[in-house]
């Protein structure tokens, strides 16, 4: 297990490594000179100096790239370029409201994937299914930006029942977690779904029918606990769909997270914040995504000694 | 007949409408202050937007937008990352773990993330939606076109062909690459799905293509703002975004199932 640990945690450093490289070459990306970028062609030369000397880029890009690393190890993600507050005490306002966006979608989108996903599974081919699953096509096929919208046209301009905007109280939270949790409860039930039929087959269920365990017996003691693993790996490899996806509903709803921050930046050009906000979040993932692994190592021998997932 | 029918008619129509649109007098950009936000009339079947543009007009230039995209960044990401996939699975060594160390790392910024800060950072405009969406998607096609190879790689006309004296370019191009292009079709199916949202979810942002050309995405966030007086405006290229993605979901589980390629743990990935 130490072993499966160790190798695990080392490929998650080296992608870590590689992210903050790729992240740190964003900057450097942009056709001619960032700096002409952020400040426009016409601004003046002092000015270009004065950024370019705080950015660092007088100097050669391995240079910067150290600096750049040492200071992320120190915690310093330096400053806004806009309202020249460190980037760190941006994020740590805004990352509150992300994660609490991501929690309750998370867990909106299991509430809504395992009925459906089961009961499609118990009932395959029948309406049931086709009805379960044809509405998760539909949940896959119908993107944010236009879901967003809609529950607002809906629930706060016609119904008026819940806030347009805005992060206050538990009221203004349904909708963006409904916008963002769909398309997660889609591909969710769809793997719920093709998961169980295959452990529906196997010996154990068989018996366990044989034994006079109900139906729903059989599903809850024994197919599901074993269709569990794949799924724990699909929610972690979601959550970046989920993250990525919370740029977008953050934005169509105002919510005051770091995915709005991202897009706030851009439009700003503030692309130390830019940079920051992308590196936390992909951070998030490949931290998450080893988590899983490692649990899931953990509650599946065959994993681990097998030593490579 | 069938809705996989129906889905292959709506994808037909779809890619010609978008071309065909390209030599029909379209008026995206004629401004008529009479016909601000007046809803469908026999003229203008799709109504009119908060300039007085015939919304019918912006949506098959949108259509353009999206498909000339799509079709472009497939066809990129494809190419590129089913050749560096099988490579790497083919030469295995120093390569191999290079390109493994690449996908890990690309793979390792959620969704969309990495496009948007792409287009963000390079500025708004279809090249750059292209590369961005292109930067992204070659990683996906690298990585199954690899673990593909790998498990065919070992198989007899490889090894014979090998034996015969093949050079590599033919053993690659013709012996490996055809067998392993049913599961890469499929994903590249779903991919189109993907990269019609993403294209309209960039132009949403205001990191798409810029105005007056339209694009569905751009056209539903100027729809939002009079959504209570012309609800029109989202949804006509709301509705016309919803059926091309379901189509091209549609069509793609067709084919998985025709073709038999096992379901793909990133399904839906958008």
């Amino acid at each position: 297990m130490l072993r499966f640990l160790l190798s695990r945690l080392l490929s998650t450093v080296t992608v870590v490594i590689g992210v903050v490289c790729l992240v740190f070459l964003l900057i450097h990306l942009v056709p001619g000179d960032p700096v002409d970028m952020m400040l426009g062609e016409n601004a003046q030369m002092a000015d270009r100096d004065a950024l370019r000397q705080a950015l660092g880029l007088n100097q050669p890009v391995s240079v910067q790239l150290l600096s750049y690393f040492s200071n992320l190890l120190q915690g310093d993600l330096g400053n806004s370029l806009h309202s020249r507050i460190p980037v760190s005490e941006l994020l740590a306002q805004r990352i509150p409201a992300t994660v609490e966006l991501a929690v309750i979608s998370l867990l909106l989108a299991c509430v809504i994937a395992f009925p459906l996903g089961i009961v499609a599974a118990l009932n395959k081919g029948k309406t049931w299914d086709r009805t379960a699953m044809g509405a998760s096509m539909l949940g896959v096929s119908i993107p944010n930006f236009l879901l967003g919208p809609l529950l607002i046209l809906i629930f706060s301009i016609y119904l008026g029942w819940l806030p347009v905007s805005g992060r206050d109280g538990l009221a203004s939270i349904i909708l963006p977690a409904i916008t963002l949790g769909t398309a997660l409860a889609a591909v969710l039930s769809r793997m719920i779904r093709s998961t169980l039929l295959e452990v529906l087959h196997e010996d154990y269920i068989r018996t366990a029918r044989a034994k006079g365990d109900s139906h729903l017996q059989v599903v809850i003691h024994h197919a599901l606990p074993n269709a569990m693993l794949p799924i724990i790996t699909l929610l972690g490899l979601q959550l970046g769909v989920l993250l990525g996806g919370a740029v977008i509903t953050e934005t169509v709803f105002s919510w005051p997270g770091i995915g709005k921050l991202t897009i706030d930046s851009i439009m700003k050009r503030d692309y130390p914040v830019v940079q920051a906000c992308v590196l936390v979040i992909s951070l998030t993932y490949v931290v998450v995504n080893m988590l899983t692994d490692m649990v899931y190592a953990w509650i599946d021998p065959r994993i681990r000694i097998g030593g490579r997932i | 007949m069938s809705r996989y029918g129906l889905s292959v008619w709506i994808i037909i129509i779809w890619i010609l409408g978008s071309f065909v649109s390209q030599l029909l007098p379209l008026n995206i950009s004629q401004v008529e202050l009479e016909a601000i936000l007046q809803g469908p009339t026999l003229e203008h079947w799709f109504g009119n937007d908060d300039l007085g543009r015939p919304v019918f007009d912006r949506l098959l230039s949108g259509s353009y937008t999206s498909c000339i995209v799509a079709l472009t960044v497939i066809c990129i990401s494809v190419i590129t990352g089913t050749v560096i996939g099988t490579l790497s699975a083919y030469l295995g060594g120093l390569f191999d773990q290079v390109v493994v160390r690449v996908i890990d790392i690309f793979l390792a910024f959620p969704g969309i993330l990495l496009a948007i800060a792409l287009a963000g950072i390079m500025g708004p405009g279809i090249d750059n939606v292209v590369i961005a969406l292109s930067v992204v998607g070659w990683v996906g096609f690298a990585r199954l076109a690899r673990a593909q190879t790998l498990s065919v790689k070992h198989r007899d006309h490889v090894q014979a062909a090998l034996v015969l004296g093949s050079r590599q370019r033919k053993i690659i191009f013709v012996h490996l690459i055809p067998l392993i292009s049913a599961p890469i079709l499929v994903e590249a199916t779903f991919g189109v799905a993907s990269v019609v949202i993403a294209e309209a979810g960039l132009s949403f942002l205001g990191l798409g293509v810029q105005a007056p050309d339209a694009s569905w995405g751009s056209m539903i966030r100027d729809g939002t703002r009079y959504m209570l007086v012309a609800p029109h405006l989202v949804l006509a290229p709301g509705v016309a975004l919803m059926v091309v993605v379901l189509a091209v979901n549609l069509a793609g589980d067709r084919l998985r199932d025709q073709l038999d390629v096992k379901a793909n743990i990133k399904e839906g990935e958008t």
